[in-house]
């Protein structure tokens, strides 16, 4: 375990320069950012894309015979090819920028909904969903006359994969499922659960937002009909979402938002929608952000994102170990299968209290709900403080936290 | 004292601290601690404000023609806001209440200190107060007849 630590370190001290942010100082001190699952610093890379693009290629897609405008469309073309490529999609179709992982999954709940659920239909979600995983389903089901039905999990926060087998029935419609919890950090068994699933012939979609960061992503293996991520998760700007989805459930849903070239036929009488991906494709769209999602992949792909999960997973044993020893610290999520995200309370301490001092530490981390309500209800907590651990962090930051909230208790009781 | 004049009071206080945030903080956290609580049957979800990351219950009574808060907080930095609020507040008139400037929570620099949440929460916070203020001016002092 030292070993990897040592020939780590030398790596990841250059992999940090790469982040401009990182190296920033406030009062001093050196700010430790343990964020990353709220939103991932950026590499140089991203930056010096959206720039150029601005600089040097600023035009429309889709729109001009003139060469900025060719030159962008090419690239911006290039860059949906290479989420294709990162994700192991079959075709360059199935991916579809939107604006977060949010518009990806309102997309599909709507689209979907408006044409396959009706009234006593069931749809099944998990009980960590985030909420962005949870309101568009619901709303969907309220206004069919649908049923929501939430698989639950045990004490580890890991879902029970065998509830499905009883959950999956011939009234149920779809599921819609978190790939990593954002508020605990159990990696779901989303393979598992599209097995089961296809064999009665159900599509799933798979929140895949908080394992991105940490993991490489395949479509075709984990066999999802949906897939969503936004690419600020994935050290890529904020404003651009990608949504996934297999060509035949795509080429069956109906537009959810129309106008410019959404249409291949257009008259006042009646309107023939174009075909994939264009018809989900209204608007001009944030070009630099496609540009710099485009970007950020090819950065993980250099450094190799799939050859930091045994350094991920030293940095969480080590935070697991050094938290765990403080007085009245309780983690929440203990799952087997887990990213880097730990979650904690402090007895008689309020989350918010504890991230303030540590703020003052210049020490970045997340309080809240981590808008996963329903799970704080079940914990009967207010929030938690939650620490984000990617393949930049480090062993001595995780010192430093530990030093931090030890300070921040003995000042609040 | 005046409003004006505790707030000057406070600012002084705080000043005494300099840039030395964990003496403020320290500070904050005592004051917090000896907030003027709020009786247990008015801890109820209609005296919530709104906006606050944290729980903040907060009641008013009229006590000799003067508003006298009480409050609470599950969080202690929020407490000690509170504090410095019913401090500041507290056993005044309706119409001082609501002419207050409350200059002091920029000149203390504690907002620079607050996240925007808590800093919308607070502002939650002073417009609940002064509703209240708002309302009691409104009342007759008379009101002990019954409604039916």
């Amino acid at each position: 375990m030292e070993t990897i630590t040592k020939n780590s370190a030398l790596n990841i001290q250059r992999l940090r320069q790469n982040f401009p942010s990182l190296s920033q100082k406030v009062k001093g001190k050196p700010l430790v950012y343990l964020g990353s699952g709220a939103t991932a610093q950026k590499p140089k890379q991203v930056m010096d894309a959206i720039s150029n693009y601005y600089q040097t290629q600023n035009a429309n897609i889709h729109r001009g015979v003139h060469q900025l405008s060719i030159e962008i469309t090419v690239a911006y073309e290039n860059a949906l090819a290479t989420v294709q490529k990162y994700l192991n999609a079959t075709l360059s179709q199935e991916i579809i920028f939107t604006s977060c992982t949010t518009e990806s999954i309102n997309l599909v709940a709507n689209s979907f909904g408006e044409k396959y659920v009706k009234s006593a239909d069931e749809i099944i979600i998990g009980e960590m969903e985030h909420h962005r995983n949870l309101l568009p389903w619901q709303i969907r089901c309220e206004e069919k006359d649908a049923v929501l039905k939430v698989s639950t999990k045990n004490n580890k926060e890991e879902l029970f994969i065998d509830e499905y087998k009883i959950l999956l029935a011939s009234k149920t419609k779809n599921v819609a499922v978190t790939h990593v919890s954002n508020t605990v950090g159990t990696i779901n068994p989303v393979k598992e659960i599209t097995a089961l699933a296809h064999k009665k012939n159900i599509p799933v979609l798979v929140d895949s937002l908080q394992a991105v960061p940490h993991m490489k992503v395949d479509v075709q293996a984990l066999d999802a009909d949906y897939f969503c991520f936004s690419g600020h998760k994935l050290f890529g700007p904020t404003g651009v979402g990608v949504l996934y989805g297999k060509e035949k459930w795509l080429n069956e849903l109906p537009p959810y938002k129309v106008g410019g070239c959404t249409v291949k036929t257009i008259a006042f009488e009646k309107t023939e929608y174009a075909e994939l991906p264009f018809k989900f494709e209204a608007g001009t769209p944030h070009i630099e952000g496609g540009i710099g999602v485009g970007a950020a992949i090819n950065y993980v792909n250099d450094i190799g994102l799939e050859n930091f999960g045994a350094y991920e997973y030293e940095l969480l044993e080590y935070a697991t170990a050094k938290l765990s020893v403080i007085e009245g610290l309780r983690i929440l999520g203990t799952a087997k299968e887990k990213a880097s995200i730990i979650s904690f309370v402090i007895e008689g301490v309020h989350p918010l209290d504890i991230a303030t001092i540590l703020d003052k530490q210049e020490i970045a981390v997340r309080t809240g709900h981590h808008c996963t309500q329903p799970l704080m209800e079940h914990f009967g907590i207010p929030g938690t403080i939650r620490v984000s651990l990617v393949f930049f962090n480090t062993i001595e930051e995780i010192d430093v936290l530990v030093n931090g909230i030890q300070k921040a208790i003995k000042m609040l009781r | 004292m005046r409003i004006a004049e505790i707030e000057n009071e406070i600012v002084e206080e705080f000043e005494l601290f300099g840039d030395d945030w964990e003496g403020k903080y320290e500070h904050l956290i005592d004051l917090g601690k000896h907030l003027p609580l709020i009786d247990k049957q008015y801890k109820t979800d209609d005296r919530l404000i709104k906006g606050c990351q944290s729980k903040v219950w907060l009641h008013a009574e009229l006590k000799d023609e003067k508003i006298v808060f009480t409050a609470d907080s599950d969080a202690i930095f929020t407490k000690g806001i509170v504090a410095l609020m019913i401090r500041v507040l507290s056993g005044h008139t309706a119409d001082e209440i609501l002419n207050a400037q409350l200059k002091f929570i920029n000149e203390t620099g504690l907002i620079e200190h607050l996240s925007p949440t808590r800093s919308n929460g607070l502002l939650s916070m002073i417009k609940q107060m002064k509703l209240d203020a708002f309302a009691y001016k409104n009342i007759p002092i008379r009101t002990n007849y019954k409604l039916n």
